[in-house]
């Protein structure tokens, strides 16, 4: 069955600790060719059927309402997976 | 890097007439004109954006300051005594004795926790748990004063578990334990909920710390973490190079919090002081470097150089106006002598703090700023910080307010039967403001640190400071909207004697207090009347409790469209217990003890929450309040702990006497055998009015039958009203409360009634 992936991340301007506490552990690791870690979420939607434009659009709608928190997060992709 | 050039002193002299956002900054045409003449030039935009910060409401007090001053005014000798900083700092800082410290404050972070409940109440804990650190002080405790829409509002939820996920975040992560607090709903707070954050630390007398940049040559550091672009949804007008220019890019209003960084910042800030490595010590909450740096130059020598290239950024892209406005969280600043520089230095580095020396300390009695060499501000900083604005607004007595109180509630119809009383008492014990809040609280640890001597849901929470003499402080916070709305001057006393008379049944002496007044608009007078009736009432009744008001915070502007909240005035005090040991706990925990209202019953239902629960009224005048018989009640308290008389003291309030039953039988599962007929017959009132009437001065104990005789001697010789009401009875499944003559409901019954209000609409 078709699968949409929607990808949310923090807002760029917004603090994220997450991103931070494993940007600093990569490089108490020795990783210390990254410098910054941002981290983000994947949701994956298992879709009934073919993926449509009113498919999408759905998912659209809960990636903003839903998925994400607009105040401090962005969404960045809603897409059919392999499409 | 940033295109954006900063405008510069030399450019806003050079271009007198160059149109400025200032109204898209909150400001006014007046205080535009104001800064103008001050400069006696046009402000650069980063001049603009730092006052338009600090002349914010929320920076300068500017409608409030008048009316503050009384706290400083209406002082004895005896309110200064304890009393090591007053207001004006971060926190008031009170001797407890033995070389012992205690700071304390409230503050509110209303706003942002409505557009972003969970992050919005975080950073509320993590910003005003840095004004405890930025005293010299451990942080001990923390506490929170909630205020929510109706119970039933579809909205509410969200709120609701936002903010209490958000506290229970940020403090549990600090390892600070939560103690006590309020959480009421009511439909006026549904577009602005209130979220009061309150903390309290502990320090040595030799290690306090001031916020002030003294001795020129010292060096301005800033620590902790990076700055970027939070909170300064309004410096993005600044950012596009002139206002009609290209959109302004889009900045986000709130803030997100990182409780291990401040966890990081509250060991590395104490190890500095332990050294003596800091002259002085701001933390960056509002207004960011605007407020830090001009703060700190204005209670200083006055002046300041600051290199704003050298502030590390999260963003680089941030413009030089958005560094100075940014409220990213996690950040000090902090003066340092040039030969302590690399001890400091070597302090912050073991913690891993990031930290950047920006500046130094000048006698230029300006506060000059630099971008990359370019100045882009020179000011004087006291007419950034200090002489900033003060309003007198227009007052005027609300006109609603005659009938409002004309509409007493002695009127509303009364329970006629035992059946009917039994009801309404399960209705209160089951009405979201008197509902149990464990819902909410068990989300908080409150026994982290291992200090905590009473916690919710006692009447105030309390902390040993010292381990080896037991010594600790008890604080209590209260406020009572309804009140306030019928009567604000008395409302804000009734607040503050809720509070000290819960700090007194503790067993603890009431010291000192802390404010947050939460209102609605300045600009509407009635609300203004509001305001300076409840400062009014405040000031006097700490004046006649000799407890001085140490510091706090106002919060204007709250109200759902056009409807002001309920005046709000958040009232906490602090009090000293020689030994945490002595202290009372605030229900009775053994069967057999007898049962003593001390105090006496009046018909007061006006603003009840028995007229509010079962008629859905709200009007009349609040309880008579009269303070030295709360000073007497606390006395006798104190007394009969210091003599361990009393095994449980629980104050009555909210729900009277029929509440404070309901929450004493629940807590421990000890029964009750209680009769009312000796209040109706020395106080002439009927059963309703004794079991929900709200007269003050009133508090139910149990004492131990041994000590019954001694207990009684104390109050008569004390002159205090003292009535047996009951014994307690036997605990377990069978446990009853029995109001003899009226009814009996178990205790599980109540229990459960009590229990499933706040999972029904949060769980």
């Amino acid at each position: 069955m078709p699968i949409i992936v929607v990808e949310v991340m923090p807002k760029a301007e917004i603090l994220d600790p997450q991103g931070k506490a494993v940007a600093g552990a990569l490089t108490r690791l020795g990783y210390t060719q990254f410098s910054a870690v941002r981290m983000g979420k994947r949701f994956e939607l298992t879709v009934e059927g073919p993926v449509t434009a009113e498919t999408l659009a759905a998912a659209k709608v809960i990636a903003d309402e839903i998925l994400s928190n607009a105040v401090i997060e962005d969404v960045v992709s809603v897409t059919e997976l392999g499409a | 890097m940033s295109t954006h050039v900063a405008d510069t002193v030399e450019n806003a002299i050079a271009t007198p007439d160059k149109e400025q956002p200032y109204a898209a900054l909150g400001l006014k045409p007046d205080e535009y004109a104001q800064i103008r003449e001050i400069l006696g030039r046009r402000p650069t935009s980063g001049e603009l954006a730092m006052y338009s910060v600090m002349w914010s409401e929320h920076c300068s007090y500017k409608s409030s300051k008048m009316y503050l001053r009384q706290f400083g005014q209406k002082v004895s000798e005896k309110m200064k005594e304890k009393l090591m900083v007053g207001m004006g700092e971060n926190a008031g800082v009170v001797d407890v004795g033995e070389g012992w410290a205690v700071t304390f404050k409230v503050e509110s972070h209303n706003h942002p926790s409505y557009i972003e409940p969970f992050q919005g109440a975080a950073t509320g804990v993590g910003g005003i748990v840095r004004d405890i650190i930025s005293m010299g002080a451990r942080p001990v405790a923390i506490m929170d004063q909630l205020r929510f829409g109706a119970i039933d509002h579809p909205d509410t939820a969200r709120v609701v578990n936002g903010v209490v996920s958000g506290i229970s975040f940020y403090g549990n992560c600090l390892g600070l334990p939560n103690i006590g607090g309020e959480t009421y709903f009511d439909s006026v707070y549904q577009g602005n909920p209130l979220v009061n954050a309150l903390s309290v630390g502990v320090l040595r007398h030799e290690d306090l710390h001031l916020a002030n940049a003294s001795g020129v040559g010292n060096k301005i550091v800033l620590f902790g973490a990076r700055t970027g672009g939070d909170g300064i949804g309004g410096a993005s007008i600044l950012a596009s190079d002139s206002f009609d220019a290209a959109g302004p890019t889009k900045r986000p209003a709130v803030q997100v919090g990182d409780p291990f960084a401040e966890k990081v910042l509250i060991e590395c800030c104490l190890e500095l002081y332990r050294l003596g490595l800091v002259e002085g010590i701001q933390d960056l909450g509002a207004a960011g470097i605007s407020c830090a740096t001009s703060e700190l130059a204005a209670n200083g020598d006055g002046g300041m150089i600051v290199h704003l290239e050298e502030v590390l950024l999260r963003d680089p892209t941030l413009t030089a106006e958005e560094i100075l406005m940014s409220e990213s969280q996690e950040r000090m600043m902090a003066v340092v002598e040039p030969s302590k520089l690399d001890a400091f230095l070597a302090v912050v580095a073991k913690w891993d703090v990031e930290t950047s020396v920006l500046g130094e300390v000048t006698d230029t009695g300006r506060l000059i700023i630099h971008h990359f060499g370019e100045e882009i501000v020179n000011v004087d900083p006291s007419t950034v910080a200090v002489d900033g604005p003060v309003y007198e607004r227009p007052v005027a007595y609300p006109l609603w307010l005659d009938a409002l109180q004309k509409d007493s509630a002695s009127t509303l119809p009364r329970a006629t039967s035992g059946a009917e009383l039994r009801e309404q008492v399960i209705r209160l014990v089951a009405s979201p403001n008197l509902a149990d809040k464990s819902f909410i609280t068990d989300q908080y640890d409150y026994f982290v640190m291992g200090n905590t001597a009473l916690s919710f849901p006692d009447d105030a929470g309390m902390i040993r400071v010292d381990e080896e003499s037991g010594l600790g402080f008890a604080i209590a916070t209260d406020a009572n909207g309804r009140y306030c709305q019928l009567d604000p001057y008395a409302g804000a006393r009734l607040a503050l004697a809720e509070a000290y008379r819960n700090v007194a049944v503790s067993g603890a002496v009431p010291v000192a207090v802390t404010d947050c007044l939460n209102f609605g608009s300045p600009e509407n007078p009635e609300v203004m009347w509001q305001f300076k009736q409840a400062v009014e009432g405040l000031a006097d009744g700490c004046l006649e409790l000799e407890i001085p008001v140490t510091g706090g915070n106002v919060s204007f502007y709250n109200q759902t469209g056009d409807q002001p909240i309920f005046p709000t005035p958040v009232v906490g005090v602090l009090g000293i217990i020689d030994d945490v040991a002595r202290r009372i706990p605030s229900a009775w925990q053994d069967e057999g003890n007898n049962i003593y209202l001390l105090g006496y019953t009046r018909d007061e239902l006006d603003g009840s929450a028995w007229a509010g629960t079962i008629h859905d009224h709200l009007g009349g005048l609040p309880p008579i309040l009269d303070l030295s018989t709360e000073m007497d009640l606390a006395g006798l308290l104190q007394g009969a702990a210091i003599e361990s008389l009393v095994l449980s003291a629980h104050d009555l309030s909210d729900g009277g006497l029929a509440q404070a039953l309901a929450e004493s039988v629940m807590r421990f599962g000890v029964g009750a055998r209680v009769w009312l007929n000796d209040i109706i017959e020395r106080d002439g009132v009927d059963a309703t009015a004794a079991l929900f009437s709200e007269s003050t001065a009133r508090v139910l104990v149990s004492v131990d039958r041994e000590d019954d005789v001694r207990f009684v001697g104390l109050c008569n010789a004390r002159n205090y009203p003292v009535l047996r009401i009951g014994v307690t009875d036997q605990r377990g499944d069978d446990a009853v409360l029995d109001v003899q003559g009226q009814f009996i409901i178990p205790v599980s019954e109540i229990r459960e009634r009590s229990n499933e209000t706040l999972p029904k609409y949060f769980g």
